[in-house]
């Protein structure tokens, strides 16, 4: 009954001497928080994501609030600390902050944001104030009763963890069985509704499996926490991942990972609550999660963009060369960058670089002289500059644009023509020669029946 | 409405449907039967009240007044007959699904709690996209999709139900050029198999053209009927040249007051 008791770490190697008790399991107790830990990690993570895909992302953190004074009242009338007497009065209490939530907006003018928070303060008020009732009592046992606001799991008991494991297990057995239908209405509710699906059932389902984790995980997180365990999980694995299956299973990988962190640091540091460190822990995966997912990261589409811009700046130089060629009166194939920046205005820095990675990709050659297109280069140069013009030709005969308005939006839109828009541009042309400032549209190339050789 | 002498039940009929939004009235005392095996067009402007009407009829918002009935009787006995298509509006596209699990969708009112899409349901839900040439995206993510494919989906996701009416709420609404053939092809051929579509549209200009039947409406019943008989100038302007406002008025009044509870001679 007693809780798992360690004395304040004074040295480090105190810290490892105790992480190595920790994973050596010298204390079954250890083994069972941790095991229900991340069970209770699990379960929150995926009965959560579907509140975050429905929206309803708010919904477990009032019901968490909602929970404490039905711990409260529980504790004031049984005398007792009987997991099963806490887990049914903060049910009940939760319920009733469920059904308030969801009658005010219906029956009142009152918005659910609204709703929602008068519910989750008012009842966090009450539960506080009869908290601080219970502590001026003289009741035996009443000493843990604040670890639930911030959760301490070296203060839970064999029976607190056994419940807890039931629960979870309970909860990811119904998620598995009735994914399809929960997935059906998160997606689309009204419809799920025309195909004579219970919604009204799937929904108290899930608000009974949400109301059950938030309750359960009281003391490993705390009341004022919970809603991070819920949420914070799905939206880190929906960076990984389309598929709701496998976000699910990552969240629920990213939830029990916490978990082991933050049961690891609740016993080396027994003063320390838990519920902060699995939310911080999460939020570092969250973090890490944002910055380098592999296609939706914030590095990937950095990078992206990058490159993009670097293969458009490429492209216009190539295109400036083009027109230098095509403009100049005596056979001279060689340009210097003030002939370029003559007739495109780019900074001399940038230009060069920019001119350094053409030479290097075969595109042009420099020599004393200047520079000078390749075969390679004059290819794409040509192709670039036919898809800017038939650009210009089809704005001009479907846009009411001035000639300027027209270059300028040819410009943009010819890095990202593609052969097949090319065609189509052709034949609905009808196979013009000029663009509409005069000049010749250069003809498609033997050679260039690859999408433009681009890289 | 003209009484129907067949032996058979019409699939929809609505006898004086009224519904509100609080206190204004969206829709006041509509009425008409639907004959079977045509594509019908529910035709008004802006706020007229075709979707309410339509999601009235499916059940998805408190009615006020009337009856609805499929097939000569009530929706919760007619649900597999009965297919509806939600506008692509109402739908978060970001949702993590693929293009085949939406489409299984539509196989869920035959499935029980717990059940998955067996490989009948599979079956089913490759036909449908293949009907609508989405085969090829199936494996795609919602997301992913143009707006005309994402119609595309919906209406797949519709036919999979494999019901005798379909109820769709603007599917020619922004979609491509490719994606309106489709839907034309689709409709000729759900009314060769004698099943009936009936479809909010909002482009006069097709309407004509597309549909066999016309209801129009603004607030209020205007027409319905065969397109050829309907589609007149007279009823152009009475469904566009404005609502009737003393209609409107006086029927936020009677809400207000709750005199049509008020009266008992009803």
């Amino acid at each position: 009954m007693e809780a798992f008791n360690l004395i304040q770490p004074a040295s480090e190697s105190a810290i490892w001497d105790n992480l190595l008790a920790f994973w050596r399991f010298e204390d079954m107790n250890v083994l069972w928080v941790l095991i229900g830990s991340i069970l209770l990690g699990m379960s929150a993570s995926v009965i959560g994501a579907f509140a975050f895909l429905r929206k309803r992302s708010l919904i477990g953190d009032a019901l968490a609030h909602s929970a404490l004074p039905g711990v409260m009242m529980a504790f004031l009338l049984f005398q007792t600390r009987d997991p099963l007497i806490m887990f049914l009065g903060a049910m009940t209490s939760s319920f009733i902050g469920f059904f308030l939530i969801d009658w005010l907006p219906k029956n009142t003018k009152i918005k659910p944001d609204a709703a929602l928070a008068i519910t989750l303060s008012f009842f966090f008020a009450l539960g506080l104030m009869l908290l601080s009732y219970i502590q001026g009592l003289n009741i035996e046992n009443k000493s843990g009763l604040d670890k639930i606001l911030f959760g301490q799991a070296a203060a839970m008991t064999q029976d607190d963890i056994r419940l807890l494991g039931y629960v979870s297990v309970i909860i990811l057995f119904t998620v598995g069985l009735f994914f399809q239908k929960l997935r059906l209405i998160a997606f689309n509710r009204g419809y799920a509704q025309t195909l004579g699906v219970s919604v009204k059932f799937y929904e108290l389902l899930l608000a009974l499996l949400i109301v059950m984790s938030v309750v359960v995980g009281l003391q490993l997180v705390g009341v004022v926490l919970m809603a991070a365990v819920l949420l914070t999980p799905i939206a880190a694995a929906r960076f990984w991942s389309n598929e709701l299956s496998h976000i699910l299973i990552l969240s629920s990988v990213l939830g029990a990972l916490s978990a082991i962190i933050s049961t690891q640091i609740s016993y080396l540091a027994p003063a320390m609550p838990t519920g902060p460190w699995m939310v911080v822990s999460l939020s570092i995966l969250f973090l890490l999660s944002l910055l380098f997912a592999p296609k939706k990261g914030l590095i990937k589409r950095y990078l992206e963009h990058k490159l993009l811009r670097q293969k458009v700046a490429e492209e216009n130089i190539l295109r400036t060369l083009y027109k230098l060629l095509e403009r100049n009166q005596i056979d001279q194939k060689d340009f210097n960058q003030a002939d370029i920046q003559s007739l495109r205005s780019v900074a001399t820095e940038h230009l060069q670089k920019t001119l350094k990675h053409l030479c290097k990709k075969q595109l042009i050659e420099s020599s004393a002289r200047g520079f000078r297109m390749t075969e390679k280069g004059f290819e794409l140069a040509s192709l670039l500059t036919r898809r800017h013009r038939l650009w210009e030709n089809y704005l001009n005969e479907h846009a009411e644009l001035t000639p300027e308005q027209v270059h300028k939006q040819a410009e943009r839109i010819e890095h990202i023509l593609t052969e097949s828009q090319e065609q189509q541009l052709q034949e609905e042309l009808g196979n013009a020669n000029f663009d509409p400032h005069g000049n010749q549209i250069p003809n498609q190339l033997k050679t260039q029946h690859r999408d433009g050789g681009k890289t | 409405m003209t009484k129907n002498s067949r032996s058979l039940p019409p699939p929809l009929s609505v006898e004086h449907l009224s519904m509100r939004y609080h206190h204004k009235p969206v829709l006041t005392d509509v009425s008409f039967t639907i004959p079977e095996g045509k594509s019908i067009a529910i035709v008004g402007p802006n706020g007229a009240g075709k979707s309410t009407l339509l999601k009235g009829i499916m059940g998805l918002i408190p009615t006020m007044e009337g009856e609805v009935h499929f097939f000569g009787e009530s929706l919760t006995k007619k649900r597999l007959s009965t297919a509806y298509v939600p506008q692509r509006e109402e739908i978060d596209w970001d949702f993590p699904i693929k293009v085949l699990d939406v489409v299984l969708m539509g196989r869920h009112g035959h499935l029980k709690l717990w059940q998955r899409p067996s490989a009948i349901d599979y079956q089913i839900a490759e036909q449908a996209l293949k009907d609508l040439q989405m085969w090829d995206f199936k494996d795609r993510q919602i997301s992913q999709l143009s707006g005309g494919q994402q119609q595309r989906v919906f209406l797949a996701r519709a036919l999979a139900q494999q019901a005798n009416l379909y109820l769709m709420d603007e599917p020619f609404a922004g979609v491509d050029v490719a994606t309106e053939k489709a839907i034309i092809e689709l409709f000729k051929n759900l009314k060769t198999q004698g099943k009936t579509i009936i479809c909010v549209h909002h482009d006069l200009n097709t309407v004509g053209e597309y549909f066999d039947w016309i209801i129009f409406i603004n607030a209020r019943l205007v027409a319905a009927g065969p397109a050829e008989e309907v589609l007149t100038k007279d009823n152009l302007n009475k469904t566009y040249g404005g609502r009737l406002s003393l209609l409107n008025d006086l029927t936020e009044e009677m809400y207000r007051t709750k005199l049509n509870q008020a009266h008992d001679t009803d």
